[in-house]
């Protein structure tokens, strides 16, 4: 084959091309990957410098395993500084049709990062004619992650939180976890974790309320009080809204993939939530 | 020194042509149909591994004959061309047009300027919103692009079977129809014998459902087939009735998959 035959707008035939199609991104046009971009006149000595309060940032994720999968919520609110940059942004996506991504750190960056996430998991089933194994998944997105810590290191973090079903291990044991550091670090989890300015809070409520066995229906609860003990403490994490009828995004997957709560239901989760710590306020005053 | 031959270019264009006939009409047909619920791809082929008939992107299907190596290729390609525009722009932003005047230049340039050309010949399908928006574009191993409308069957030994299947197909046809129709087609020994009967162990059948959310793609295989063939009204359902569009943020990925 010579260069000329393929003088078209069809993608060259290089044939050690890998079936990533963030490779792909960074041979044909490095300029859409993120992580390449350095801010200008800052470097990796200024770090931590002035980036992060620029641009809205993404707060709380919880995971929890259940026994037939792993449910993943986060809250709806999105900072820039002291403001409320949004209070429905959504934080949790599906990356295929077996496992999800949660978002934390600086917004943009992180819905690009899911973006091409999703797609580099897409154009591997196609091209390859096959699922990645999930810890195929997860190491993806480490690279991922790690490609951005130039930004990071200026202020603008992106962590991920990742949970999906393991087709290999179908079972109780189906459900895992894994979380990130800015590094590109991959850890995976057990049991629960969260990750965000929340996640201190979070991961308290997580420890007292779960318990083995959960099924769907209770691991989506523990999950939004899990949450909303975030939002008690973390002024960057959004409770539920009852008057503007905003819910957290909560996504379930088990053996028949991923779906996300409907609205309708996590109404009634969220205001029995609130029912009952009303209930227990009950009496006491201040 | 010695005089290279002087070949006029017609003579030139005239053998590579027929050299790349030749090559498609030893190989098995693949037919592509539209029908009520979507586009029906159906090959003959034994092979699980090997597949004639892909998914491209979320609405647009690959079905190709010919030499295997040659199309995989082209199919790759037409992945990464779908997959990159999708990501840079936006995923409604690609199309099938795009992608088969894509494929029409590939094809094009090798056939003029590489001593061999390609032994292929293409069909990239897009399916509507709704019956009779469909796109079928086929694509022959010089580049040329012929717009179809209904079916189209690329090759092995099509003359004697493309009338009847053309006079045969009708816009409203069911799932179980049109694979009939196909079957019917490709049914004919393409060595003289008598016609086969093609079991669902034999066929690589694939579908682009018109109401699936997102990526609308669907390899049918063993019982779901199976129940297809025999007419059965389970395969032939839409999936589900179509899902609202997602709803947040604007800007972020779509969360509905299915």
């Amino acid at each position: 084959m010579t260069d000329r035959r393929w003088a078209s707008p069809l993608p060259e035939q290089a044939p050690g091309l890998s079936s990533s199609f963030s490779e792909y991104l960074g041979a044909h046009a490095p300029e859409l990957l993120p992580g390449r971009r350095a801010l200008p006149g800052a470097d990796g000595s200024s770090a931590g410098s002035s980036a992060a309060g620029l641009a809205p940032h993404a707060t709380t994720i919880v995971a929890l395993t259940h026994d037939g999968g792993v449910v993943m919520a986060g809250d709806r609110r999105a900072t820039a500084g002291a403001m409320i940059a949004s209070r429905d942004i959504e934080k949790v996506f599906p990356a295929d049709a077996w496992s999800c991504v949660g978002i934390a750190g600086s917004a943009g960056l992180a819905v690009e990062l899911v973006r091409l996430f999703q797609v580099e998991l897409e154009h591997y089933e196609k091209i390859e004619g096959a699922l990645l194994s999930l810890d195929g998944k997860a190491n993806r997105l480490a690279t991922m992650v790690r490609g951005n810590l130039g930004l990071a290191m200026q202020g603008l973090a992106v962590v991920p939180l990742f949970a999906g079903y393991d087709l290999a291990r179908p079972g109780p044991r189906a459900g895992r976890i894994f979380s990130y550091d800015v590094t590109g670090g991959r850890y995976e989890e057990h049991e629960h974790h969260a990750v965000g300015s929340g996640s201190l809070f979070a991961r308290g409520a997580l420890k007292k309320l779960w318990r083995p066995g959960l099924d769907a229906g209770a691991a989506v609860r523990v999950a939004v009080e899990a949450l909303y003990d975030a939002a008690d403490d973390d002024s960057a994490t959004g409770g539920p809204d009852v008057v503007r009828r905003i819910w957290p995004v909560v996504a379930v997957i088990g053996a028949d993939g991923y779906t996300r709560v409907p609205d309708a239901e996590l109404g009634d989760v969220a205001r029995a939530v609130i029912a009952d710590r009303t209930a227990e306020q009950e009496g006491r005053s201040r | 020194m010695s005089m290279p031959f002087y070949v006029s270019p017609e003579q030139l264009i005239r053998d590579k042509a027929d050299y790349a006939r030749k090559g498609i009409s030893r190989g098995r047909s693949v037919v592509v149909a539209e029908y009520a619920g979507g586009i029906a791809f159906v090959a003959e082929n034994p092979s699980r591994a090997l597949h004639k008939v892909s998914e491209i992107y979320d609405r647009i299907g690959f079905a190709a004959v010919g030499k295997y190596n040659e199309f995989e290729n082209l199919r790759v390609a037409g992945v990464r061309y779908a997959d990159l525009r999708g990501y840079s722009y936006d995923r409604t932003d690609v199309t099938a047009r795009g992608l088969a005047n894509a494929y029409a230049q590939s094809l094009g340039a090798v056939f003029t300027s590489e001593p061999k050309p390609l032994e292929v010949e293409v069909v990239v399908a897009q399916v509507g919103p709704e019956p009779g928006t469909d796109q079928l574009y086929r694509l022959t191993y010089d580049g040329s692009v012929a717009e179809e409308h209904g079916v189209v069957i690329i090759g092995g030994q099509t003359e004697a079977v493309a009338g009847p299947l053309r006079e045969g197909w009708r816009a409203d046809l069911d799932l179980p129809g049109v694979l009939a129709l196909a079957l019917a087609a490709l049914s004919p020994d393409p060595a003289g014998g008598p016609a086969r009967t093609l079991t669902a162990d034999a066929l690589e059948v694939a579908v682009l459902e018109r109401h699936r959310p997102r990526r609308t793609f669907r390899r049918l295989e063993g019982a779901v087939l199976q129940s297809a063939l025999d007419g059965g009204a389970a395969a032939a359902e839409p999936v589900a009735a179509p899902a609202e569009e997602a709803t947040g943020h604007s800007g972020l990925p779509s969360d509905r998959v299915d």
